[in-house]
């Protein structure tokens, strides 16, 4: 039997299987289906520092093997999350991973600080959602905004500062430098890659926002890439994601670099996926010899 | 409460040309369906999304679903054939509430949203009470389960050209007979739906409208099936047709 847990920036994850922020809630849901214990980490809903409503329906168009999203952070803000949530997700023995976003470089470091005297044990900090007007995206794409954003978080920071990047840039390690350097402690990735759909029929484009994030198996190369290529360009832990819904697909992730991953679209197939892939990576593991599902990450032989 | 069942296609059914109807065995579901809920059912491995479907009707054992051939999914979903099976998460959402029908309710249902009227037709009846439908096609050739609900209690046809039953919408025979009922449950077209509103809240009655949006996760988690409501506070907000719908009160709906 291997060993499946992870140190992820000083946080012990018992296996390196997450959910991916924005696709599972806050957990209620999925735990009608299983024990939320048998996760390494959950990743809430993003959160921003006051309630919103989202953009209008449709907010989703399928697409060959992914789907485009324009929820637009729809989330009861900070506040509510730790006073309605945090209680809850307590009951299960997994980590709390808050993701959190802001408009202004000073509402991220009130988000930071304030989420940070709150019983999580990881903070994501999306600088990369491509759904909404003021920020999100456009912090994640120049790397001196990532470097500004980033050090102004990091003061306010007191658990391990994940940040999520956005894989619309042309060079992601330059991006993935800059939060490095600016004091990012690990890094995740990839956000949702911008797409379009356009209904033919009516000429006019599915998503209400025109726009949307696209995610699934569609994306998971694209992931796997940025993944490998991160890994080779800075030295902190990365949360590999995009497109995973199997334990081999979270073995490739971890091969390329990642030392955990999330799960995000693949639970709207199948809310079993995340506890699934944590099986199917446990199999992987003990069936190629690999003691300590550590020793996958990075292990890709070039 | 949804689960997710393992299902056995025990009867396919053609209905119209491209509206089908497939009985299934799922004991779990069934026996937890209420009526308006619908069922989430994966498509085939091309098909990234699971489908909702209204449930139609359900036996002890049993579910029953009519769809329409819209795309890939649905269309995958209407090839298959008796024994094969199905992964289905249901039952999902929010069904019709039977406490608030009054002695005589009328289920109102447009195109494709005429099969989840037969359930609750059928679960007023069993409650007691005396159930009319209001039955909308657009044409002769797209009626579907008129006898079915015939069986049940009064049924008006009518068929938007005039070629089958009554000629004009659901909602000339609603406003033609309005003073018979004690509220309104319909499903069908956002324009249908709202104009059965219109005339339910004109008279005083109760009416529930079941929405349809393009849908994730089916379970509440995602939030992409957005339903404008009107906030407490005279604001729109966003409640999900998955989870908080589909049915809906009328007079909660920011038409």
């Amino acid at each position: 039997m291997a060993d499946m847990r992870v140190n992820f920036c000083g946080v012990e994850l018992k296996n390196p299987i997450t959910t991916a922020s924005g696709t599972f809630g806050f957990g209620h849901e999925y735990a009608e289906f299983y024990d939320l214990g048998e996760l390494g980490g959950i990743g809430v809903k993003g959160l921003t520092p006051t309630e919103r409503l989202g953009n209008p329906a449709p907010r989703i168009a399928e697409t060959p093997m992914g789907i485009l999203n324009c929820v637009g952070l729809q989330n009861p803000g900070i506040d509510r999350f730790i006073t309605e949530q945090i209680p809850y997700l307590r009951q299960f023995d997994t980590k709390i991973i808050a993701n959190v976003s802001g408009s202004t470089v000073e509402e991220y470091a009130g988000m930071i600080e304030k989420i940070s005297d709150a019983d999580v044990d990881l903070i994501e900090m999306n600088i990369s959602c491509p759904n909404v007007k003021c920020g999100g995206m456009t912090f994640g794409t120049q790397p001196a905004m990532v470097e500004e954003v980033v050090s102004e978080a990091k003061r306010y920071a007191k658990k391990p500062l994940i940040v999520k990047l956005s894989p619309n840039v042309t060079d992601i390690t330059e991006i993935a430098r800059a939060a490095v350097g600016a004091g990012a402690d690990a890094l995740s990735l990839i956000n949702t890659l911008l797409g379009m759909r356009i209904d033919v029929e009516t000429r006019r484009p599915i998503l209400s926002n025109v726009v949307g994030g696209l995610s699934g198996p569609a994306v998971f190369p694209v992931a796997v890439r940025m993944v490998y290529q991160v890994h080779n360009a800075v030295d902190v832990p990365i949360l590999g994601m995009g497109g995973i819904r199997t334990g081999r697909d979270a073995a490739e992730m971890m091969m390329a670099g990642a030392s955990a991953v999330a799960i995000g679209t693949a639970c709207f197939a199948d809310p079993m996926t995340p506890v699934r892939c944590a099986g199917e990576l446990e199999e992987f593991c003990d069936s190629h010899g690999v003691g300590r599902v550590t020793e996958l990450t990075g292990a890709v032989q070039v | 409460m949804a689960v997710q069942e393992q299902c056995t296609v025990i009867k396919h059914e053609q209905l119209t040309g491209n509206i089908f109807a497939l009985t299934l065995s799922a004991p779990k579901i069934s026996r937890l369906a209420k009526a308006g809920q619908f069922v989430h059912i994966s498509c085939g491995d091309a098909q990234l999304l699971r489908r909702p479907i209204s449930i139609c009707d359900t036996t002890e054992d049993t579910l029953r679903i009519v769809f329409v051939v819209k795309g890939e999914g649905t269309k995958w979903l209407s090839q298959r054939k008796t024994g094969d099976g199905l992964d289905i998460l249901g039952p999902a959402g929010h069904g019709f509430d039977l406490d608030r029908l009054g002695a005589k309710p009328v289920f109102i249902g447009g195109g494709i949203g005429v099969p989840p009227m037969l359930k609750s037709m059928k679960d007023a009846k069993a409650l007691g009470a005396q159930p009319t439908a209001i039955l909308g096609f657009r044409d002769k050739d797209a009626v579907i389960l008129e006898e079915e609900f015939q069986a049940v209690g009064t049924v008006y046809t009518a068929t938007d050209d005039g070629s089958y039953g009554i000629s004009g919408f659901v909602s000339d025979v609603l406003e033609g007979h309005i003073a018979e009922f004690t509220s309104v449950c319909c499903c069908g077209p956002k324009g249908m739906l709202r104009a059965l509103a219109m005339i339910a809240e004109k008279a005083g009655i109760p009416c529930q409208v079941s929405m349809e949006e393009r849908m994730g996760c089916g379970i509440g988690a995602c939030l992409v099936c957005a339903c404008s409501l009107k906030g407490e506070d005279g604001e729109t907000k966003y409640g999900h047709v998955c989870k908080d719908g589909p049915v809906f009160d009328s007079k909660e709906v920011a038409w």
